[in-house]
């Protein structure tokens, strides 16, 4: 019976092997998908490249024009239409060989060959030309992409960690019940301090820019102002005080929460729009290369 | 202890209503159940839901009487506690409860119902950084929109809408095409770097490669290395990779690989654009017999290896028209016309060299740069003018005049005769003084004058052209219509025309360590030294350079396109540059070579 259960667990063609196959698959980063199956790919390609580049003795110097330069720049141009179609794919939910999975990792390992592919094309010749900056765009999406790999692997957990078990919304709702307390706790203060409280709850949660967002530094935040400035002498004052101080908390778990938000998506607002410059740079470089052949 | 149960509605006008009653008790039940101290009629709370209970310390336990949580301080849990000072709210519901202490002492909890949500769905899309940045998409359009309009269609809409004009070398006037700098894939050459903001002037024409015409149209003086037939024939055939390339490129419009930037490519930076290397040559002159069959060229593809003997032109018979060309193995005798034995002007202990060290002139004895001296090119000589060269030694003085010494003229026979009947006939200088007296030659005198044949000056010339005569000294004498005249000189600017020679790469060497004068006694012996001598030095682009030993490709010597000289169009660029040293190949490339071999 044991050894059943073990053959069962190590090979077989039975349904149940292969749906735990497809189980266990399914917790398979896309990194590690099949094996590396794709960076083995990847790192192929660019073996290739770099031992094609080697032999090839280009007089007088190695250039994007050789015929060998335009090999890797027609692979260079291909790969990076297709890893740009990485967008259309993922709207398209078609279950299938080709899945999501086996689709980024190939988006991961194969960008990252253009690194190299890219040089070679390069040729080492970089300048103040169209040519160059569609050299360096590549390279910032792709920096920008591993970026994104690197925060996706590392700070979901600290994302997790800093809801303590809440909600974005109970988050929220937390806020407003300290702030319906903090109004009516601070009725009893005078004209100078209620007008504090009053910027204090009438700030913007979310006032401060992408920097602030990033950086989790608010200098322009009204509740620390609030809680600097009102005294805790009268009963009302301590009142206000600490319902300021647990305002103030609420409000660190929701920048933290912002922060790591914002580390995690802000390389998506520089590696897209990259993406697209990179597209109508390639198009300039590959059109005034022949325009001016 | 007492708990202030204030509850607050709003009336269907919006009105405000507050009530308010005390339960003077330690703890409190809340619920949907009405026998609840606070009762909420809300069905998502529960029949009894949560119990307060005031702790000894002061502070306010709440506790849920079942599963089901409750919302404190806008998180759900089923247990926790209120410190009355500074208050605390729970949500059961819509309703929401607010603890709080009376300045009596007393807890109040005051009872608001809120509606539902109050738009925090639309709140939470605060969270993402979106809310805070431009959007991707609008930044994408942005970014390819500046991109594809500056660097692309600025451009090509100036080089379609430009009216072309004639090409400008000299860079005069700007180029036409707006923004194109940024489509230069590097610096021109040295050369051409006048034309870097005129790209349209070699790129005439929108997809098409450019042209041998275009570079012509400039480049009138540059002669083709051979005609282009010939060239096509003695190239060897190309490797299938090299005609597929060429195929291709030619079906697109390039010219084909004789073509001008075949070899010259350009935007490799701003530097000099450098020699072809030794294999660009022996491509075609490796085995080019066996391909131009009628070719008078001898094979050749390294210097050090495999290189004709020099051929230089030298006049081979007296007062040739022509100079010939012949192989320096097959010891070639020059006939100059002159009489010149170079070992006897070159002997440091010699008549001639004491000669020399007595004329201030010289004060040393005759060194060969004291007769021939280098052109600018620094390839070829000077021609020796007897006047400068020789005439401080081979005097031509034939008497005195008024303001110094008169000679006779050299170079034509008819001058000479001139100045050889005027010694004759006319008064000698008074040797004292220029002076004359008085009535010397007055009314009546006597006068000598000879107006007889000029027998003496004929006498003189004849003297003069045959054997021992001045002229002899150096002319071999001959006779020309049954007059006596003397063998004009022959010999040609340059002995060495398919190649250069640049002496100044080589002003450390002695002249006597390549040509034999000092030993030449004869002015017929050719002193151009033969291939052997040059390779006690150079060898071909492939050997080891050692102290002795330079590498020398083809290009160190020929120029492609002007076989004498390299091209320059004008200005005191030197004719010759030492070749640059073969590019260094990559060590795999290397082995792959060698394992091609």
């Amino acid at each position: 019976m044991a050894s059943k259960a073990a053959g069962k667990a190590t090979g077989g063609t039975g349904r149940f092997t292969q749906d735990e196959q497809r189980r266990d698959s399914d917790h398979v980063s896309f990194l590690k998908h099949r094996r590396f199956r794709w960076l083995w790919i990847a790192l192929g390609l660019c073996g290739a490249s770099i031992a094609g580049y080697l032999l090839i003795d280009q007089e007088p110097r190695p250039n994007g024009g050789s015929w060998y330069g335009y090999t890797l720049g027609t692979i260079g141009f291909a790969l990076i239409l297709w890893l740009s179609l990485l967008g259309v794919r993922k709207r398209k939910i078609n279950p299938g060989v080709w899945s999501l999975k086996a689709w980024t990792s190939a988006h991961v390992y194969l960008g990252l060959s253009l690194i190299v592919i890219g040089t070679l094309h390069t040729g080492f010749q970089i300048g103040w030309n169209v040519h160059t900056l569609a050299y360096v765009l590549m390279l910032l999406v792709i920096f920008t992409g591993i970026y994104g790999v690197w925060v996706y692997a590392t700070l979901p957990q600290s994302l997790s960690a800093n809801r303590k078990e809440m909600t974005r919304k109970q988050m929220l709702e937390a806020l407003t019940a300290i702030d319906r307390q903090l109004e009516s706790a601070a009725q009893p203060l005078g004209r100078a301090e209620a007008d504090l409280v009053i910027e204090a709850l009438g700030q913007d949660i979310f006032a401060g820019g992408p920097l602030a967002r990033l950086t989790g530094s608010y200098p322009g935040c009204a509740t620390a102002r609030a809680l600097k400035s009102i005294g805790g002498g009268s009963e009302a004052g301590a009142r206000v005080t600490a319902l300021l101080e647990k305002r103030s908390e609420q409000l660190a778990q929701i920048r933290g929460q912002l922060r790591i938000r914002a580390m995690l998506e802000i390389w998506l607002f520089i590696h897209i729009p990259l993406t697209i410059a990179l597209i109508a740079a390639l198009t300039a470089h590959v059109i005034s290369v022949f325009f001016y052949w | 202890m007492a708990f202030l149960i204030r509850t607050i509605d709003f009336t269907a006008a919006g009105r405000e209503l507050v009530r308010d009653r005390m339960v003077d008790q330690a703890s409190l039940t809340i619920g949907r159940a009405a026998e609840n101290d606070i009762h909420l009629p809300d069905l998502a709370v529960e029949q009894n839901h949560v119990r307060l209970d005031l702790a000894a310390d002061g502070t306010l336990v709440a506790a849920a009487l079942g599963t089901l949580g409750f919302g404190l301080d806008g998180r759900v849990v089923t247990e926790g506690s209120i410190d009355p000072r500074t208050g605390g709210e729970i949500a059961l519901g819509a309703a929401r409860l607010a603890v709080a202490r009376e300045s009596d002492g007393n807890i109040s909890i005051t009872i608001r119902q809120v509606t539902p949500d109050e738009g925090k769905g639309d709140a939470l899309r605060g969270f993402a950084l979106a809310s805070v940045l431009p959007s991707k998409r609008a930044m994408s359009w942005i970014f390819a929109g500046a991109i594809i309009l500056l660097l692309l269609l600025v451009p090509v809409g100036s080089h379609l809408l430009r009216a072309p004009v004639k090409n400008d070398p000299e860079g005069k006037t700007p180029g036409q095409v707006v923004m194109d700098a940024a489509w230069s894939t590097g610096d021109l050459s040295l050369r051409h770097h006048s034309l870097e903001d005129n790209c349209e002037s070699c790129h005439v024409n929108a997809f098409e490669s450019v042209q041998d015409e275009t570079c012509v149209s400039c480049h009138k003086d540059t002669a083709d290395h051979a005609s282009m037939p010939r060239q096509a024939k003695g190239m060897p055939a190309l490797s299938t990779g090299d005609a597929l390339q060429w195929n291709i490129a030619q079906s697109l419009g390039k010219e084909g690989p004789l073509g001008c930037v075949s070899c010259h490519s350009e935007h490799e930076g701003k530097v000099r654009q450098e020699p072809s290397s030794e294999a660009f040559c022996s491509d075609c002159h490796d085995n080019l017999d066996s391909r131009l069959t009628d070719t008078k060229l001898a094979d050749a593809h390294d210097f050090g290896k495999a290189h004709p003997q020099f051929r230089p032109i030298f006049y081979a018979s007296f007062g040739a028209a022509k100079p010939v060309r012949a192989s320096l193995d097959s010891k070639p005798v020059e006939r100059s016309g002159l009489k010149f034995p170079h070992d006897v002007h070159m002997d440091a202990r010699g008549g001639a060299a004491r000669m020399a060290v007595s004329l201030p002139r010289y004060g040393n004895p005759l060194e060969c740069k004291d007769c021939h001296s280098l052109n600018a090119d620094k390839i070829g000589f000077k021609e020796v003018k007897m006047e400068d060269a020789c005439e401080s030694c081979h005097s031509l003085v034939s008497g005195r005049t008024a303001s110094g010494f008169s000679k006779l003229r050299h170079g034509d026979i008819k001058d000479l005769a001139e100045d050889l009947s005027r010694i004759s006939t006319g008064p000698r200088a008074t040797p004292a003084s220029t002076r004359t007296r008085p009535g010397q030659f007055g009314r009546g005198g006597a006068y000598a004058a000879d107006f007889g044949r000029p027998v003496r000056a004929y006498i003189g010339l004849s003297n003069a052209l045959s054997a021992g005569g001045i002229c002899t000294e150096c002319h071999i004498p001959t006779r020309k219509a049954g007059q006596a005249d003397l063998i004009p000189v022959n010999l040609p600017d340059r002995f060495l025309t398919s190649g250069f020679f640049s002496h100044d790469a080589h002003k450390k060497e002695e002249c006597t360590d390549c040509h034999a004068a000092d030993k030449s006694k004869v002015a017929t012996d050719l002193l151009i030294p033969d291939l052997k001598s040059c390779r006690d030095c150079h060898l071909g682009a492939t050997a080891v350079k050692t102290k002795k030993i330079v590498p020398s490709s083809c290009a160190m010597c020929h120029s492609y396109h002007v076989p004498s000289g390299q091209w320059s169009p004008k200005g005191p660029e030197p004719h010759y540059q030492p070749a640059a040293p073969p590019p260094v190949k990559t060590r795999v490339a290397a082995i792959a070579e060698r394992a091609r071999k």
